[in-house]
């Protein structure tokens, strides 16, 4: 009993360190962006004396965040939105078709799980402006939605698959028709699986800064990532609005991870664990 | 039964029931299949295409045939940079899968006990991998700036003064340190992925071992360890190719040039810089150089998954 107690101990310090490791630059970021310049080299770790907005202003009107938002937003919606419709639709076909034509597209649509679309970009590039895309937030769009196409079927085709046979036998006999029985039968069966991709996909577009950075220099059409990356540049030596940059580009998905903690994991790991 | 019924439902139309089932489905599948070929498939394989080609800009027209590969090889203005960054994106996985994936099987070890707060634990460990990567990169810049930065203010202040370097300053620190950092973001993919394997493993076994008088440690390697192998497969396949890939935390903490002096560049900043950016002071990208380069990653990641592939089906056919 008393080598359980040890290890359980153990074990606490462990995790407590690590999430203090995890925390601290965290807690720290977030209040020293409401602190002057002079505070947060004094006295980085306490709470704010000189409660500041400083930093919080100047990227809103310097840096015209609340564009970056609208973009990002934008951006983040409509693709989401093409991914799941689009996504269902064909993790539908891919497995309650019975043929080779869709057992060889599974298999060339998640291969797309292990082969980073990144790599592909010199030939996005081209492509891009050759749709006269560039400089806008629809070039990002397609893109995404492409980039999402792997773990949609992965995730729904699985789910599917486990529905029971019986269910579509039945609302076959009455006459439905496949896009009968997705819409009024598999979509709304589908929901958590559609939750997971959702949030897989909403984490990876948010956050993403390559594409925007390949494509997009307009200031109308930047998204949030790149707006950090660029006023963190002009920034660099002004901690406050440096940190309140971050810190606008942080909170959001941090709110949302705070209420939703067990769909985010769940999602962010779905191509790897089942269910 | 159902398939006579519906056949004489829709009996009379100039398709046969068959072949109008078929066309159901490619109308099931065609938006994806577009969007992902354009967009995705498409691109990846115009890109091996490309890298035979050479052109100023956005025009790689001349074909060149393997002139690129050679260059990257042998030529000396490419040769030194592109080892460099090759050597160094297996050195910025290596850490990864060493450090990342180690303290993942811990954390994940320590969280399969039930014991309270375990879900709390879990939630913090995890919360950095929804930050965007290109937060993590300029607040660790800022925690690790030399005369600023928290880290070197607590060296200083518990005594450790020689300690308190220029973190991202040193050749040979700034990789190491820059890959760490990115341990502590993503560190809560392999802990979860470990965690969902060690719940899978019977109670009764562990139980029963225990009563054998086995202490945790062996359990450990001796039960747990062997029956992860698979989970561990997945989470090493994973890690290879998330990092194999990696720009943004470089680009972050180091610019697009892996500064200093290009001892964190890795081949996504190098693809960057030759195929998109265009390296400076000239400005313009060299499209078929970035190409091949990009090929080569696909190549090492292919060569990567196809490993695994084989070892999985290897291990499972023992098993």
């Amino acid at each position: 009993m008393r080598r359980i107690k040890i290890n359980q101990a153990l074990s606490y310090i462990l995790l407590t360190v690590w999430s203090v490791i995890v925390l601290f630059p965290i807690w720290t970021l977030l209040i020293n962006s409401f602190k002057p310049q002079k505070e947060i080299f004094k006295d980085p770790f306490g709470f704010p004396k000189n409660f500041t907005f400083d930093g919080y202003i100047a990227a809103w009107k310097t840096g015209r965040f609340d564009l970056y938002f609208t973009n990002s937003l934008i951006v983040t919606v409509l693709s989401l939105t093409l991914i799941l419709l689009v996504g269902s639709m064909a993790a539908y076909a891919l497995a309650k078709w019975k043929s080779p034509a869709a057992n060889f597209l599974y298999v060339f649509f998640i291969a797309g799980l292990m082969i980073p679309i990144r790599l592909g970009t010199i030939d996005l590039v081209r492509l891009i402006k050759a749709l006269n895309l560039q400089d806008t937030i629809w070039s990002l769009i397609p893109v995404y939605v492409a980039m999402g196409m792997p773990i949609a079927t992965f995730v729904l085709t699985a789910f599917i698959k486990e529905l029971p046979n019986e269910m579509f036998d039945a609302a076959k006999v009455d006459g439905a028709s496949e896009w009968q029985v997705y819409s009024r039968i598999v979509l709304p069966l589908m929901r958590p699986a559609l939750a997971t991709v959702a949030i897989f996909n909403m984490i990876k577009i948010w956050n993403d800064f390559w594409f925007p950075l390949v494509f997009i220099r307009a200031e109308e059409a930047r998204t949030v990532a790149l707006g950090v990356s660029l006023l963190f540049g002009q920034y660099r030596t002004d901690w406050t609005r440096a940190l309140a940059v971050l810190s606008l580009a942080a909170v959001p998905m941090l709110i949302l991870y705070i209420l939703l903690a067990r769909e985010f994991i769940k999602g962010l790991t779905a191509g790897a664990v089942k269910g | 039964m159902s398939q006579t019924i519906s056949s004489a439902k829709r009996n009379g139309g100039l398709l046969s029931n068959e072949n109008r089932r078929k066309i159901t489905w490619v109308l099931f599948l065609l938006p994806a299949l577009i969007i992902y070929l354009t967009f995705m498939a498409g691109p990846l394989f115009d890109s091996l295409r490309l890298s035979l080609y050479t052109g100023e800009g956005y025009n790689p027209t001349k074909f060149v045939g393997f002139q690129n590969y050679i260059d990257l090889f042998t030529n000396p203005l490419w040769r030194e940079k592109f080892f460099g960054a090759v050597r160094h994106t297996f050195i910025f996985f290596g850490i990864h899968m060493i450090v990342q994936n180690s303290l993942g099987l811990l954390f994940a070890n320590l969280l399969s006990f039930d014991f309270k707060g375990r879900n709390f634990f879990r939630t913090i460990i995890f919360t950095p991998a929804t930050l965007s990567v290109l937060v993590t990169g300029f607040l660790w810049t800022l925690i690790l700036n030399p005369n600023w930065g928290a880290v070197n203010k607590i060296l200083i202040a518990v005594g450790l003064r020689e300690w308190a370097l220029p973190w991202l300053g040193r050749e040979n620190l700034a990789l190491p340190i820059i890959s760490l950092t990115s341990v502590w973001q993503w560190v809560g993919m392999p802990t979860v992925m470990f965690l969902a394997g060690l719940t899978g493993i019977s109670d009764e076994l562990l139980e029963a071992a225990r009563i054998d008088g086995a202490t945790e440690w062996d359990i450990f390697w001796r039960i747990k360890f062997p029956l992860l192998k698979p989970v561990i497969g997945i989470v090493a396949i994973l890690t290879f190719v998330d990092n194999f890939n990696a720009f943004d935390v470089i680009y972050a903490m180091a610019g697009a040039k892996g500064e200093p002096s290009y001892s964190t560049d890795l081949l996504a900043t190098l693809f960057y810089r030759t195929g998109i950016a265009g390296e400076h002071p000239v400005g313009i990208p060299n499209m078929g150089m970035g190409a091949a380069i990009a090929t080569i990653t696909f190549l090492i990641l292919m060569s990567g998954v196809l490993f695994w592939l084989y070892m999985s089906r290897r291990n499972s056919e023992e098993a």
